[in-house]
C-alpha cells in the first residue's frame, strides 16, 4: 500500500512538469498552429543559464528568476528571428526549423557547457514528508513542483478568459484578419505568445532538473512526455495539458514501478493510442469539426 | 508535384520523347537507376559503396515516406519503429532459422506491411498533430519490445547476422561492400519501379486526392479511411523493406539504431530533398549519408577545443535544417526547379513550381 501511494505522488510530481511542458507547447500551438519541438532545447538552454547564475552568485532564487527572463527573451526572440518566416507556410517546414532549432541549441550548450550532465540544486529539501513513521517518496520540493505548475495553469486560464490581453491573444490565433482589422497587433500577440510559452517551459526545466541533471540532452524525455501529454489533454486545451501531465505521469509512474522502467515508453504509447482511439482531438477537444 | 514527363525527362537530363505507356516508363526509370547504380558501384572505393549501400535503404524508406507525406497528407513519426520491424525479421528469419536473403526480405515487407496495416488504421482518425504524437509514442514504444524480451530480440546488443555470402562467380576479389551494396541497389530498382507506377495509377490518384480534399475525395465514392490506411501500409511496406535491407548491409538489429533520431530524421530527410517526388527522396538519401561526414571534416579541419568540435557537426547540420527550410521551402527538388525554371524562362516550368509549391503546403496540412 505504502508503495501504491509512493507511486502515485511520485506519478504526480513528475506529471506536474510533463503538465508545464505541455502547457508550453500548447501555448504555441494555440498562437501559431506549430508543434515547438524546439522547446527541449530552449528550456535546456535557460535551466544552463540559472545553473551558472546559481554556482556564481550562490543564490537559487536569483538563478530562478534570471532562467524564466531569459525564457521570456529566447521565446521572443526565436518567433521574431525564425518562426515568422515560416509561418503559415506549409505546417511541415516549421517543424523541421524547430527540429532544427532543437539540434542546434543542443549543440551550441555542448560547446558552451560540455556534455557532461551536472547536478541542479532544488528549490526545497527533497527528503522526504515522514507520515507514521515511514519516509514518503513526496518532498517538500515535489509539493513545490505541484503548486507552482497549478497555479502557472491558473494564471493562464485568467490570462486567456479574463483579460483584454487574453481576448487579444485568443483572437490573433483563432482569426488573424479579423483581430488586424480590430485593432489588435497579430504580430506582437503571437510573439507574446512563444515568450509566454518559453517561460512556462522554462519553468518546467527549474523544477525537473534536480532529478534529471543539466546537459544538452537530458530534457528530451522530458520534452516527448510533454508533447504526449499535450497529444493527451488536447493540443487547444490548456486544462488538457494539466490533465493529459498528470495521467501520463501517473501511468508511467505505476508501469515503471510495478513492472520495471523498460516499458514505461510503450506505456505511454498504449495511454495514448487508447485516449485516442476514444477522442481523436484528445481528452478536452471541444466538438468541433475538424478542418479539412 | 511532377509529371510523369517532368520526372523522366529531369532523371534522363534531356527531353526525349517519352514512351506512353507507364509501364514502360517505369521499367525504364528503374533500368536507368540500376545502370547508374551498377557504374557507381563500380567505380566507388569499399568504404563509398558502404555508402553507396545505406544511401540506397534510406532511399527504400524515403520514397515509401514520401508517398505517405507528399502523396497522401499523412505525417508519420514513427517509420524508424518500422524499419527496426523489417530488421528484426529479416535478422530473426536469416540467423536463427537460416532462411536465403529473398524470402527473409520479402516476410520483412509483408511482416511490417501488416504493422503499417494496425498502425494505419489507427491513424486515419487522427489529424496532424495528433497522428505526429501517435507516430511519435509508436516510434519510441516498440524499441522498448527489444530489452523486454532479450532472449528472442536480444536486448540492448541487438541481433547479428552472417554477411551475406558473395557469389563466386563474381571473383574471389569481389569486395563485400559492394556486394551488399549491390544487393541494396536491386531494393532500389524494384522500389522505383513499383513506387513510380503507384504514384500514376489510380491508386495515386486518389492519395492526392484525399490530401487535397477528403469531403470532395469521398462525394467521388473514394472511402477515406481506407485509402489514408493503403497509404500507410504502401509506406511501411517500404520501410521494412529498407529496414531488412539495413540489417543485411550492418549485419545487426539493435534497437540503439531506430531510436527517435531515426524517425526525426527520416522525416527531414523527405521535407529536405523535396516532399512528394523520388527525386526528392533520392536528395533526402544522399543527405542522410553525406551530410554528418561532411559536417566532421569541417568540424575537424579546424584545430578547435574538444567541445567545440565534438559538437560542431551537429550544430551544422541544425543550422542546414534551418537555413533550408528558410531558403528553399519546397526542398532541394523545388529549389532545383526553380533554377532550372530561371534559367529556361519557360512558362511551363513556372507553372511547374507553382503546382508544387501547393501541393507541398497541402502536404501535412491535414
Amino acid at each position: 500500500m505504502t508503495r501504491f501511494i509512493d507511486l502515485t505522488l511520485n506519478g504526480i510530481s513528475t506529471g506536474a512538469v510533463y503538465a508545464a511542458v505541455a502547457l508550453a507547447l500548447v501555448l504555441i500551438w494555440r498562437a501559431t498552429r506549430i508543434v515547438n519541438f524546439a522547446q527541449g532545447g530552449m528550456l535546456m538552454i535557460t535551466t544552463f543559464i540559472a545553473s551558472d547564475v546559481i554556482s556564481s552568485t550562490g543564490s537559487y532564487w536569483l538563478g530562478f528568476a534570471v532562467a524564466l527572463a531569459s525564457g521570456l527573451v529566447l521565446g521572443a526572440v526565436v518567433e521574431r528571428v525564425l518562426i515568422r518566416r515560416v509561418e503559415g507556410g506549409p505546417p511541415l517546414n516549421a517543424v523541421i526549423v524547430a527540429l532544427g532549432l532543437l539540434i542546434l541549441l543542443e549543440a551550441a550548450a555542448g560547446m558552451i557547457w560540455g556534455n557532461t550532465p551536472r547536478s541542479f540544486p532544488p528549490a526545497f529539501s527533497i527528503r522526504g514528508y515522514e507520515v507514521g513513521g515511514t519516509r514518503l517518496l513526496f518532498a517538500p520540493n515535489d509539493t513545490f513542483t505541484v503548486l507552482v505548475v497549478f497555479a502557472v495553469a491558473g494564471a493562464l486560464a485568467v490570462l486567456f478568459r479574463y483579460t483584454a490581453l487574453g481576448l487579444k491573444m485568443r483572437a490573433s490565433a483563432l482569426a488573424p484578419e479579423v483581430a488586424r482589422l480590430q485593432g489588435v497587433r497579430v504580430g506582437r500577440m503571437f510573439t507574446l505568445g512563444w515568450a509566454l510559452a518559453a517561460l512556462v517551459g522554462s519553468l518546467a526545466g527549474l523544477l525537473v532538473a534536480p532529478s534529471v541533471f543539466v546537459g544538452p540532452n537530458q530534457f528530451d524525455p522530458i520534452l516527448i512526455f510533454g508533447f504526449t501529454a499535450a497529444v493527451l489533454g488536447g493540443l487547444d486545451s490548456p486544462p488538457g495539458a494539466v490533465v493529459g501531465g498528470i495521467l501520463l505521469g501517473l501511468v508511467l509512474s505505476y508501469v515503471s514501478g510495478y513492472e520495471g522502467a523498460s516499458l514505461v515508453t510503450l506505456a505511454a504509447l498504449v495511454v495514448l493510442i487508447a485516449v485516442l482511439m476514444i477522442r481523436p482531438g484528445g481528452l478536452f477537444s471541444t466538438s468541433r469539426e475538424r478542418r479539412v | 508535384m511532377s509529371t510523369p514527363e517532368d520526372t523522366a525527362a529531369a532523371a534522363r537530363g534531356l527531353r526525349l520523347r517519352v514512351p506512353s505507356s507507364t509501364l514502360v516508363r517505369s521499367l525504364g526509370l528503374a533500368l536507368l537507376a540500376g545502370v547508374v547504380l551498377f557504374v557507381a558501384s563500380e567505380g566507388l572505393s569499399e568504404y563509398n559503396d558502404l555508402q553507396l549501400a545505406s544511401g540506397s535503404y534510406y532511399f527504400v524508406v524515403l520514397a515509401g515516406l514520401t508517398v505517405l507525406t507528399g502523396l497522401s497528407g499523412q505525417i508519420s513519426l514513427g517509420h524508424g519503429a518500422l524499419m527496426a520491424v523489417g530488421a528484426y525479421t529479416v535478422a530473426l528469419l536469416v540467423g536463427n532459422e537460416h532462411w536465403a536473403l529473398i524470402p527473409a526480405l520479402l516476410a520483412a515487407v509483408v511482416v511490417t506491411a501488416v504493422v503499417g496495416t494496425l498502425v494505419g488504421a489507427a491513424a486515419t482518425r487522427l489529424r496532424g498533430p495528433y497522428l505526429a504524437g501517435a507516430t511519435l509514442a509508436f516510434a519510441i514504444g516498440l524499441p522498448a519490445l527489444a530489452y523486454k524480451y532479450p532472449n528472442t530480440l536480444g536486448g540492448a546488443n541487438g541481433l547479428t547476422i552472417e554477411p551475406p555470402k558473395v557469389p563466386s562467380w563474381l571473383g574471389a576479389s569481389f569486395p563485400l561492400e559492394r556486394w551488399e551494396a549491390w544487393i541494396a541497389g536491386i531494393g532500389v530498382l524494384v522500389v522505383v519501379f513499383l513506387m513510380n507506377n503507384l504514384v500514376r495509377s489510380g491508386v495515386g490518384r486518389s492519395f492526392r486526392a484525399v490530401r487535397d480534399d477528403e469531403i470532395a475525395a469521398s462525394l467521388c465514392g473514394l472511402h477515406v479511411g481506407r485509402v489514408q490506411t493503403l497509404a500507410f501500409v504502401v509506406s511501411a511496406a517500404c520501410a521494412g523493406l529498407g529496414g531488412g535491407l539495413l540489417a543485411v548491409v550492418l549485419q545487426l538489429a539493435a534497437p540503439g539504431a531506430f531510436e527517435l533520431e531515426l524517425s526525426l530524421s527520416l522525416l527531414t530527410a523527405i521535407v529536405l530533398g523535396g516532399l512528394g517526388s523520388q527525386l526528392g527522396a533520392i536528395w533526402g538519401a544522399a543527405v542522410l549519408v553525406l551530410l554528418p561526414g561532411w559536417a566532421d571534416d569541417i568540424a575537424h579541419s579546424f584545430s578547435l577545443s574538444t567541445n567545440v568540435s565534438n559538437n560542431l557537426p551537429l550544430a551544422i547540420y541544425g543550422l542546414v535544417l534551418i537555413i533550408a527550410m528558410l531558403v528553399w521551402p519546397s526542398g532541394i527538388q523545388g529549389g532545383l526547379r526553380r533554377i532550372i525554371g530561371l534559367v529556361r524562362r519557360s512558362p511551363t516550368g513556372s507553372r511547374e513550381l507553382d503546382k508544387h509549391s501547393t501541393s507541398g503546403s497541402g502536404g501535412a496540412s491535414t
